[in-house]
């Protein structure tokens, strides 16, 4: 055998010796019954034609690699937000098992939830017991101040009733009389992971708002929305309100609990909104969501309390950061520091000096419905141009929004926007009208492989590559961090095009 | 929104709910009310007579034509009846597939997400057969209808069923505000049937808040597609809801906790009232019935 203790190989090249080959080869002629190279390889080129294509955007009644996730992933991302709060899953394990390591994966972090653990007497006779027995535990092994409750399909297709299921425990004595339960109903089916943020953040606020009388203050809060850069994100917000001397809260902040530091101590819990901070924010002047597709309900509920409220769309780049300062200064009547001028400045310098390399660049971008928002609207900044904008969990209205953006610069034009289609859609996309780049998590990996376009990974999940949340994408700062990564792979697209000695190597040059 | 009144019709299959909600909610129309009616049943019959056809365009219908229910309108499900009554049934699945259940869950969040709820001053939910699964709970769920009202006759699986939805309040009536608000006895004219209606009312804690006589008015009605207040507003069957409407419409706030009983409880009851026998009494008359018979064959 080709492993020895003197030079382990790891599984890489172990699986290039021949030993392995020798038995792959006779695996797959003895036992697959697969079809001629030649046939697949024929097969492969189908799906890249227009034909194909075709076929493939008529399709019904199927997804393949949707662009999304559930709802209950959002509920429990916006629990964690809190301090010291358990996100407690009504329904299966596997669910749940689900959410952490989507979670972990991305943040390179622990990621603590706990379910009810419904098995199939729980979905004959309901999860009453469940609920009531998994409040007990919960309570009393992980010693929360709060449990923030949501429920997976199959507590939803029996019509498990959360808030009658939760006054039994604590009738029951699983939990005392006083203590803080939200909850959120957030059936997997319907909606996406944003859906599941705002039931989860709606169902926090009305928790502890209701039959609360409003004192109107002047603070402002903010809801950052789910973002795998919210570790990142978060701090640079506060860095700028900061900077503009604004009284806010934050609601749900994961940049400590995603973002844990390694000395000695295991943190279950850290930081996020205090319950007082949460139940003062009903006296805020105003509300103001970074991402307006995670925040519908939440913001109509918050606005029928009498706060103004305002949404953005996930403030990346010159006009994204505008557009935030500007409504901060709106909002509390604070004015935009000097200090912050200037970084805005360093931005549009920054991409003054790259310009010659980012004209005319074409990319595919897919993600969440604010994401996309905010990346087409910067790689207009560029000059680049948005050939396709995909979004799973769009709707017909982010749809239109994405077309005005298109109309509003010349480097809009034929660009397309696609609404509710997943990344098999997009594969058969690129390979009909290609762009230069994508523009999305590690799950287009796929398409980088088959397409051969270079994948630049800006949003969640990212699992392949390390640490990127920990640098933000929000405000200047933020957006400089941003076009970084894309000349990056720009640069090194063209690196590689260029290295044949003697052949391609006339562009292959030291000064970029 | 706080003073709009929620209430709900359950009962046994076939006992005549639908028929008994319409008739009289066309009733309650007369004192001014706005009324929404939501059928909650696969079938999609519990405004039939208020629409004077059967509804086609139920939600989960249309939701599964158009792919999703959030591609839905208010607009494309609620339908204006008899005096501007608004209808709107969640439908489901053919019978023996998918999840019904499920199906009145998405129903009723869909509305009240789109503001149906809004500017009406009842909403009257009609449910199939049984409270079955979590589904057919939703109605009698936190800030659902107030007070539920249970048809039921004489017949003693009328009377099993009736027992048995009370359980289903119960379970939710600890912890939130749904109330029983009383039984609605539909003649079948079977033996002391106010009697046991009565009986069984106070058993559950509640009581007998109408008894509708049988009349065959009701029938002509149903195959017209009417209520009997719209077919021969003048009859003394439309009379009768109209009692039973103003009963409903005074009875605000006055539903009770139900006090289910046990099937023993429930036997003995018939027994006392000498609809069922007990086993030694009628394992006398059995072997009274056979020496009987053998002597007579020994003639």
């Amino acid at each position: 055998m080709p492993q020895s203790a003197d030079k382990i190989l790891d599984h890489l090249p172990l699986f290039r010796e021949p030993e392995y080959q020798e038995l792959f080869k006779n695996k797959k002629e003895k036992y697959e019954c697969g079809h001629s190279d030649e046939k697949v390889a024929e097969v492969a080129e189908w799906t890249k034609s227009w034909e194909y294509r075709e076929k493939n955007l008529a399709r019904e009644a199927l997804s393949v690699n949707p662009a999304k996730a559930c709802q209950p992933l959002g509920s429990t991302f916006a629990a964690a937000g809190f301090d010291r709060t358990l996100a407690f899953v009504h329904g299966s394990q596997g669910c749940v098992a689900y959410f952490r390591s989507h979670l972990s994966r991305h943040f390179k972090e622990p990621s603590t939830m706990v379910s009810s653990s419904m098995t199939e007497d729980a979905a004959v006779f309901g999860g009453m017991a469940n609920m009531v027995d998994g409040l007990a535990n919960a309570y009393s092994l992980y010693k929360p101040e709060m449990i923030a409750v949501s429920t997976t399909c199959m507590a939803e297709v029996i019509g498990d009733d959360l808030h009658a299921f939760i006054e039994q425990g604590r009738q029951k004595g699983s939990i005392p009389e006083d203590y803080d339960v939200p909850f959120a109903h957030t059936p997997s089916f319907v909606g996406s992971h944003v859906t599941g943020y705002d039931n989860m953040m709606k169902g926090i606020l009305e928790h502890f708002w209701e039959k609360q009388e409003r004192t109107a203050g002047t603070a402002l809060n903010v809801i950052p929305g789910f973002d795998g850069f919210a570790v990142a994100n978060n701090r640079e917000m506060k860095r700028m309100l900061d900077l503009m001397g604004v009284e806010y809260t934050i609601l749900s902040d994961v940049s400590e609990v995603y973002d844990t530091p390694s000395d000695g101590e295991f943190r279950m819990y850290a930081g996020g909104t205090t319950k007082d901070q949460t139940k003062a924010a009903l006296n805020a002047a105003a509300t103001l969501s970074m991402q307006e597709y995670c925040t519908p309900k939440t913001l109509e509920y918050i606005a029928s309390k009498g706060q103004t409220v305002a949404s953005l769309n996930y403030p990346i780049g010159v006009a994204g950061t505008d557009a935030f300062l500007m409504k901060v200064a709106e909002l509390t009547g604070k004015a935009i520091p000097a200090e912050l001028t200037k970084e805005r400045g360093r931005l549009v310098d920054a991409m003054a000096d790259s310009m010659s390399w980012l004209h005319g660049k074409t990319y595919a971008v897919y993600g969440d419905p604010d994401f996309c928002l905010a990346m087409t609207q910067f790689i207009l900044e560029t000059g680049g141009e948005p050939k396709h904008v995909l979004c799973t969990n769009g709707s017909k209205s982010w749809a239109k929004k994405v077309q005005a953006l298109f109309d509003s610069s010349p480097y809009g034009k034929g660009c397309q926007v696609w609404a509710g289609k997943d990344l098999w859609h997009l594969r058969s996309l690129l390979a009909t009208e290609p762009a230069d780049f994508i523009i999305g998590s590690s799950y287009a990996k796929y398409l980088e492989r088959d397409l051969q376009i270079p994948l630049i990974r800006l949003t969640f999940p990212i699992f392949d590559r390390h640490h990127h949340h920990r640098f933000p994408t929000f405000g200047y700062q933020g957006g400089l961090r941003v076009l970084v990564t894309i000349l990056d792979k720009i640069f090194d697209t063209m690196d590689l095009n260029t290295n044949v000695a003697g052949e391609t190597d006339y562009s292959f040059d030291l000064t970029r | 929104m706080s003073d709009l009144r929620q209430i709900a019709f359950y009962g046994k299959g076939g006992i005549g709910k639908s028929t008994t909600s319409q008739n009289t909610l066309a009733a309650l129309v007369e004192l001014d009310q706005k009324i929404l009616i939501v059928g909650c049943d696969p079938k999609a019959d519990s405004t039939r007579l208020i629409l004077n056809t059967k509804l086609q365009d139920t939600v989960l219908h249309l939701a599964a034509e158009a792919g999703s229910v959030e591609d839905l309108e208010l607009e494309d499900v609620l339908k204006i009846g008899y005096r501007d009554i608004k209808c709107v049934e969640s439908g489901g699945p053919e019978p023996g597939v998918g999840c019904a259940g499920r199906g009145v869950i998405t129903a009723i969040n869909f509305l009240e997400e789109n503001g149906a709820y809004d500017d009406v001053d009842y909403v009257s939910y009609d449910v199939l057969g049984d409270v079955v699964c979590g589904g057919f709970a939703m109605p009698i769920r936190e800030n659902k209808a107030q007070e539920i009202y249970i048809v039921m006759s004489g017949e003693m699986m009328a009377l099993y069923a009736a027992n048995n939805i009370s359980k289903g309040i119960l379970k939710y009536a600890n912890t939130g505000g749904v109330r029983l608000g009383g039984l609605i006895c539909n003649e079948r004219q079977t033996d002391k049937e106010v009697e046991l209606a009565e009986a069984l009312a106070a058993r559950l804690g509640s009581k007998l808040i109408h008894f509708v006589p049988r009349d065959n008015i009701v029938q002509h009605a149903e195959l017209r597609r009417m209520t009997v207040i719209q077919y021969d507003s003048d009859c003394q069957q439309a009379q009768e809801y109209r009692q039973l409407a103003n009963k409903v419409h005074n009875n605000c706030g006055k539903g009770t906790i139900p006090t289910p009983i046990s099937m023993e409880e429930l036997e003995d009851m018939l027994m006392e009232f000498g609809i069922i026998k007990s086993d030694e009494q009628a394992l006398a008359e059995l072997q009274a019935k056979e020496a009987a018979a053998a002597a007579a064959a020994a003639k």
